[in-house]
C-alpha cells in the first residue's frame, strides 16, 4: 500500500512541477556537413532523407521535458541513440540542431566558461564502466570534482566522507578502484557524482556492467538515495524491467527517435506501436497497472474493501480474490469514483485481455 | 556477401597481377642482359650524380660558422647538469685551482650498490633486489666502476630530457591531428630508421668531441618511443574517463594533466623503459664522439684487438643494461597493476621509507669515504679481472678449431655471400625503382608507389647505388637467416609452454643488450669481415621473429581452435589450416621488425670492416665529413622506410582480408 500512496503523490504532482531540462527538436547526425544538412531543411527530415545524404541519424527530432525531481528513464536497445541523446543533454556531444534548455536557458548558446561552471556545480554523471581514476584512492576519487574547483583539502575531504557514508563505503576510503568489486566501484562513481550536490543527475546505464543480483541491490540503493535527495534524474537503460522498477516516466527510443513517452502504466496499457508492445509483453502487469485503469463505474454491488486509484493491482489482488467482492476505488476525500471486480483482477493476472481496457 | 561471391570477384585481378609481374620481371631481365647498350639503366651514370652531399656539407659549414654562438651556449647550458652528474657519480667535485683545490668525493660505490639493492627490493621484491644489486656489485668487483658510472651519469641526464621532450611532442601530436600526420609521424619514422652513427656526425661538427654532444645525440635518438607512448597512452584512455572529466567541469589543462596523463601512466612507463634502453644503446655508440665510459673501453680494446678487455667491458654493459631494464620494467609493471591502499601518514620519511633510507645510506657511505678509502674507490685488492681468461679461451679455440671455423667461413663467403652480393650489386637501379614502385602500387596505390620509387631513386641519384645494394644484400641475407631461425623457434614456443618459459628470458635479455655487445664474441671467433657482420646481425635481429611468431599463434582465439577440433581437424590440420593463416599478419610484422633491426645492426658492423653504406658513414665520421655521412645515413633510412612501408601495406591488406 505504501508505494501506492507514494506514487499517488507523484503522478498528478509531476505535471505541475517546473521543467528542469528540455530537448526541443534535438538532432545529432554523423557524417560530412551534418549540421548544414539539417539546418537547410529547417529541422525537418525523414529517415530516408538522412540516409540518402549519407549521414547517420543518431538522434532525430527529439522533444521531451524532464521535470524537477522525477526519475526520467530513456530506454532503448543498443544503437538506438539513447547514450548520444543523454550526451547531447550535457553537451558532451554537440547536437547538430535544436535546443537543449536547462531551466529555460539554451545550453547550446552558453559560453565554455559558463558550461564548466554549470557542470561543476549543477550536473552530475555516473558512467556505465564507472570511469574511476585508477591512480586515486576512493577518497581522492570522490573529492576529485571538488579539488578541481579549487576547494582546499580539509573541506573537500569532509564532503567526500559525507557521501562515502551516504553510499555505505565507510572503511574503504584508502582503497584503490582495482581493489573494489564492480558494485563497490559504482558506489564510488555514484558518490563522486553526488559530491558536488548536483541538481540534475545523469546516469548512463549505471548498473548494466553489474551482475543481476548486485544490479537489483543497486536499484534499491538508488531508490533509497532518491527518497532522501530528490534529484532530477535522467537514467539510461536497455533493460525494460529496470525502467519499470525505477521510472516515474519512460521515453522509449528506436533508431534515434523517441517513439513514446509515458509512465510505466501508460506504456503497458496503451503502447503506441508494436515495438513498444513487444517490450511490455513480458512485464508483470499486476505490478504496473493501477486500480484506476481497471475500474469501472459502480453498479451498486456490495464492496468488500476500498483502494486508492493509484494502488497497483498486485498490492490488493490477494485480498480482493479471497474477499470475492468488488473493491471500491476511492479518491483522497474518501468518495468512491468506481470499483474493481475480482474477475477483472483474475483476468489481468491470467493474462486475458479485457475488451476496451 | 557469400564466400564464393568474394572469391570470384578477387580472382581475375589476382591473375592479372601475376601476368603484370611476369612481364615486369622479364623487362628488368632484358635491361640486365642488354646492359652494354643501356649502361645508364644498370649503373647510375657518374656524371649525373646529384651532389646532395656537397649541399649538406655547405649547409653544415654555414650553420657552424654563423650559429656558433648558439651551439656554444647550448653546450654551456647543458654542460652544467651533465658535469654535476659526472662529478657526482664518477669524477669527484673539484672546486678551486692549484693548491687551494678542494675535492668533494663522488658517491661511494658501496652506497650506490646498496641503493641498487634497495631499489630492486622496493619495486620488485627480493629476487629483483638480488638481480639489480648483483649487477652493480659485479660492475664494481670487475673493476669497471668508474666507466660504468660515467655511462650512467650521461644516461641519467639524457633520459629526463627525453621524457619531457617526448611528453610535450606527444601531447602536441595528440591534440593536433594535422601535426601528427604531417610532422610528428614522418619525423619519428625517419628518426628511428636513421642509423645511430649518422646522428653522431652533425653533433660532432656542431658541438665538438665532448660528452655534451654525445648527450645531445643520445637525447635525440632516444626520444621517439616516448612520443609514441604518449600518443598511444592518451588515445587509449577510456572515452568515459574523458567524459567524466568534462562533466566534473575540468578545464582543458586540468583534464590533460590531472585526468588523462595519470590514467595513461602505465603506457607512459613502458615508453620510459624504452627510452632508458635506447639511451644506453646510444651512449655506448656515442663513445666515438667523446662520451667516454664503457663504450669507449670497448672501442679502445677492439681497436687494439684486446679481446679479453673488450669482453669484460662488454659484460659490464650487459650487467648495466639488465639492471636498468629490469628495474624500469618492474616500475612499469607496478604502475600497470595499480596501487595498493595504505594508511596515509603525514611524515615524509614515513610515506617514502625506501627513498629516505637510500638518501641516508648514500650520505653516510660517501662521508665515510672521506676517511676510509675503501668506501671512496673500489679497492684493487677485491677486484679481479677475467681478461686473461677470455684471451686464453679464444686462443684455445683458435688453435684447436681454426681449420673448422675457417673452412666454414670461407665456404660461406664463396658459396653464399659472394654470389648474392654480385647479383645485388649488378641489379639495374632503374629496374629496382620500377619493381618496388609496382609492388607499392599493388599493395596500396599510387601514393605508396610514388614514395617507394622516389626513396629508391634517391639512393641511386646520390651516387650510392652500389653501396646501397651491398647493404641490402647483407641485410637481406641476415634477416632471411634470422627468420629461418626465429620463426620455427617462435612456433615451437607457441606450442609448448615449457619451451616458451625457457625462450622468453633469453630473448628478453638479447633484446636489452646494446648492439655493440653482439660484435665482440663474434669478432673473437671469425675476425673481421662480412661473416662476422652477418652472424652478429642474425643474433641481434632474431628476437622479433621469435616474439611475434609466438604471440601471433597464441593470440588466435581459442574458440576458433575449438571449432576446428570439433570439425575433426587433426592437430596438424588445426595448425596449418587455422592457426598459421590467422597468425600470418602478426608473423609478417615480426619479419618487418627483424629487417629493420638487421639494417640497424649491419650499419654498426661497419666497425668490423663491411663495405657498404655503414662503411660510408663510418669513414665520414672519422673525417668529420657531414655531407657524406648524412646522405649515406638518409640512404640507409630510406631502405628501412621502403621495406617498412611495403610490409605494413601487405600486413594491413592481409588483416583486412581476415576481418
Amino acid at each position: 500500500m505504501t508505494d501506492g500512496t507514494e506514487q499517488g503523490s507523484t503522478q498528478p504532482g509531476t505535471n505541475d512541477r517546473p521543467v528542469k531540462l528540455a530537448c526541443r527538436n534535438v538532432w545529432k547526425l554523423f557524417g560530412a556537413n551534418a549540421a548544414n544538412f539539417i539546418r537547410e531543411r529547417d529541422g525537418k527530415a525523414s529517415m530516408a532523407d538522412v540516409t540518402a545524404a549519407g549521414l547517420v541519424g543518431a538522434v532525430r527530432a527529439v522533444d521531451l521535458e524532464i521535470r524537477q525531481g522525477e526519475i526520467f528513464i530513456i530506454m532503448g536497445l543498443s544503437g538506438s541513440g539513447k547514450s548520444t541523446l543523454v550526451r547531447c543533454m550535457s553537451r558532451l556531444v554537440e547536437p547538430s540542431h535544436g535546443k537543449v534548455e536547462f531551466e529555460g536557458k539554451d545550453l547550446l548558446k552558453i559560453s565554455d566558461a559558463a558550461l564548466i561552471e554549470l557542470r561543476r556545480h549543477r550536473m552530475g554523471m555516473v558512467f556505465q564502466n564507472f570511469a574511476l581514476l585508477p591512480h586515486l584512492n576512493v577518497l581522492d576519487n570522490i573529492a576529485f570534482p571538488l579539488s578541481i574547483q579549487g576547494q582546499n583539502r580539509a573541506t573537500r575531504e569532509a564532503r567526500a566522507r559525507e557521501v562515502i557514508e551516504l553510499v555505505g563505503l565507510r572503511g574503504r576510503e584508502h582503497f584503490y578502484p582495482r581493489e573494489l568489486s564492480g558494485g563497490q566501484q559504482q558506489r564510488v562513481g555514484i558518490a563522486r557524482s553526488l559530491a558536488t550536490k548536483p541538481e540534475i543527475w545523469f546516469l548512463d546505464e549505471p548498473f548494466s556492467a553489474l551482475d543481476p543480483l548486485i544490479r537489483r541491490e543497486m536499484q534499491d540503493e538508488l531508490m533509497r538515495l532518491q527518497t532522501m535527495l530528490h534529484k532530477t534524474i535522467v537514467f539510461i537503460t536497455h533493460d525494460f524491467d529496470e525502467a519499470i522498477r525505477l521510472a516515474d516516466r519512460i521515453a522509449i527510443m528506436k533508431d534515434g527517435e523517441v517513439i513514446q513517452i509515458g509512465t510505466p502504466e501508460e506504456l503497458v496499457v496503451n503502447p503506441a506501436t508494436d515495438y513498444v508492445a513487444e517490450f511490455t509483453r513480458d512485464v508483470d502487469r499486476a505490478k504496473v497497472i493501477s486500480a484506476r485503469s481497471l475500474m469501472r463505474a459502480c453498479d451498486g454491488a456490495e464492496h468488500g474493501g476500498t483502494v486508492a486509484p493509484e494502488a497497483k493491482i498486485a498490492s490488493f489482488s490477494a485480498s480482493i480474490v479471497s474477499a470475492g467482492k468488488p473493491f471500491a476505488v476511492v479518491n483522497g476525500t474518501g468518495k468512491p469514483i468506481g470499483e474493481v471486480t475480482p474477475q477483472a483482477v483474475i483476468d489481468l493476472l491470467a493474462g486475458i485481455e479485457r475488451a476496451g481496457a | 556477401m557469400t564466400v564464393t561471391a568474394s572469391a570470384s570477384e578477387t580472382r581475375p585481378p589476382l591473375q592479372r597481377w601475376h601476368l603484370v609481374w611476369i612481364l615486369a620481371l622479364a623487362a628488368v631481365l632484358v635491361v640486365f642482359l642488354l646492359q652494354d647498350s643501356v649502361p645508364w639503366a644498370v649503373n647510375y651514370p657518374a656524371d649525373a650524380v646529384v651532389p646532395v652531399a656537397d649541399w649538406v656539407s655547405a649547409l653544415m659549414r654555414w650553420i657552424k660558422s654563423n650559429l656558433s654562438w648558439l651551439t656554444r651556449s647550448i653546450t654551456a647550458v647543458l654542460g652544467v647538469p651533465l658535469d654535476f652528474a659526472l662529478n657526482l657519480l664518477a669524477k669527484n667535485f673539484k672546486i678551486g685551482h692549484g693548491v687551494d683545490i678542494v675535492v668533494l668525493p663522488r658517491l661511494s660505490w658501496v652506497g650506490v650498490c646498496a641503493v641498487a639493492f634497495l631499489a630492486g627490493h622496493a619495486v620488485g621484491g627480493r629476487k629483483l633486489s638480488l638481480l639489480v644489486g648483483g649487477c652493480f656489485l659485479y660492475i664494481a668487483l670487475f673493476g669497471q666502476w668508474t666507466s660504468a658510472m660515467l655511462t650512467l651519469a650521461l644516461i641519467s641526464i639524457a633520459v629526463p630530457f627525453c621524457i619531457v621532450t617526448g611528453l610535450l611532442a606527444g601531447i602536441w601530436a595528440w591534440r593536433k591531428p594535422w601535426a601528427e600526420r604531417l610532422i610528428v609521424s614522418p619525423a619519428l619514422d625517419l628518426m628511428q630508421t636513421i642509423p645511430t652513427f649518422a646522428y653522431l656526425i652533425p653533433m660532432l661538427l656542431l658541438f665538438g668531441n665532448s660528452p655534451v654532444s654525445a648527450m645531445i645525440a643520445t637525447a635525440i635518438f632516444a626520444t621517439p618511443p616516448m612520443v609514441r607512448a604518449t600518443m598511444l597512452g592518451l588515445t587509449r584512455v577510456p572515452v568515459e574517463i574523458g567524459e567524466f572529466s568534462d562533466m566534473a567541469g575540468c578545464t582543458a589543462r586540468q583534464k590533460l594533466w590531472r585526468v588523462l596523463l595519470p590514467s595513461a601512466r602505465p603506457t607512459l612507463m613502458v615508453g620510459v623503459n624504452q627510452v632508458i634502453m635506447l639511451a644506453l644503446n646510444m651512449v655506448i655508440i656515442a663513445s666515438m664522439i667523446g662520451a667516454g665510459g664503457l663504450g669507449y673501453d670497448v672501442l679502445l680494446a677492439l681497436r687494439a684487438l684486446k679481446v679479453g678487455e673488450a669482453m669484460e667491458a662488454g659484460l659490464a654493459i650487459v650487467a648495466l643494461a639488465i639492471a636498468l631494464d629490469r628495474l624500469s620494467q618492474a616500475i612499469a609493471h607496478k604502475q600497470a597493476k595499480g596501487h595498493v591502499h595504505q594508511e596515509s601518514s603525514p611524515a615524509l620519511w614515513r610515506r617514502y621509507p625506501n627513498l629516505t633510507l637510500a638518501i641516508a645510506i648514500l650520505a653516510v657511505t660517501t662521508l665515510l669515504g672521506l676517511f676510509v678509502p675503501a668506501f671512496a674507490a673500489v679497492p684493487k685488492a677485491i677486484t679481479f679481472t677475467t681478461a686473461p681468461l677470455w684471451k686464453a679461451a679464444v686462443n684455445w679455440v683458435t688453435i684447436n678449431f681454426f681449420d673448422i671455423i675457417e673452412a666454414f667461413r670461407v665456404a660461406l663467403i664463396l658459396n653464399v655471400l659472394n654470389p648474392v652480393r654480385a647479383f645485388c650489386e649488378g641489379f639495374p637501379w632503374l629496374g629496382a625503382v620500377f619493381l618496388l614502385g609496382l609492388a607499392g602500387y599493388q599493395l596500396s596505390g599510387m601514393r605508396l608507389a610514388a614514395l617507394v620509387a622516389a626513396l629508391t631513386a634517391f639512393c641511386a641519384i646520390t651516387g650510392l647505388w652500389e653501396k646501397t645494394m651491398a647493404t641490402v644484400y647483407l641485410c637481406g641475407i641476415s634477416a632471411f637467416i634470422a627468420c629461418l631461425i626465429g620463426i620455427p623457434i617462435g612456433l615451437m614456443a607457441a606450442r609448448s609452454d615449457r619451451f616458451e618459459k625457457i625462450v622468453t628470458p633469453i630473448i628478453d635479455t638479447l633484446q636489452v643488450l646494446p648492439s655493440f655487445c653482439f660484435i665482440i664474441p663474434v669478432v673473437m671467433l671469425f675476425r673481421v669481415g662480412d661473416v662476422t657482420a652477418m652472424i652478429a646481425t642474425i643474433a641481434f635481429a632474431v628476437v622479433p621473429a621469435i616474439r611475434y611468431t609466438n604471440h601471433g599463434i597464441r593470440q588466435v582465439p581459442p574458440a576458433l581452435i575449438e571449432a576446428a577440433k570439433v570439425s575433426g581437424c587433426t592437430p596438424r590440420q588445426t595448425f596449418f589450416r587455422v592457426q598459421l593463416p590467422l597468425a600470418l599478419p602478426e608473423i609478417m610484422l615480426g619479419v618487418n621488425q627483424t629487417i629493420l633491426m638487421a639494417l640497424a645492426m649491419i650499419i654498426i658492423c661497419a666497425m668490423v670492416g663491411t663495405r657498404d653504406l655503414g662503411q660510408e658513414v663510418f669513414i665520414a665520421l672519422s673525417k668529420a665529413d657531414s655531407g657524406r655521412g648524412i646522405v649515406a645515413g638518409l640512404a640507409i633510412a630510406f631502405i628501412g622506410i621502403v621495406a617498412d612501408r611495403l610490409f605494413n601495406a601487405w600486413t594491413a591488406k592481409a588483416r583486412a582480408r581476415l576481418g
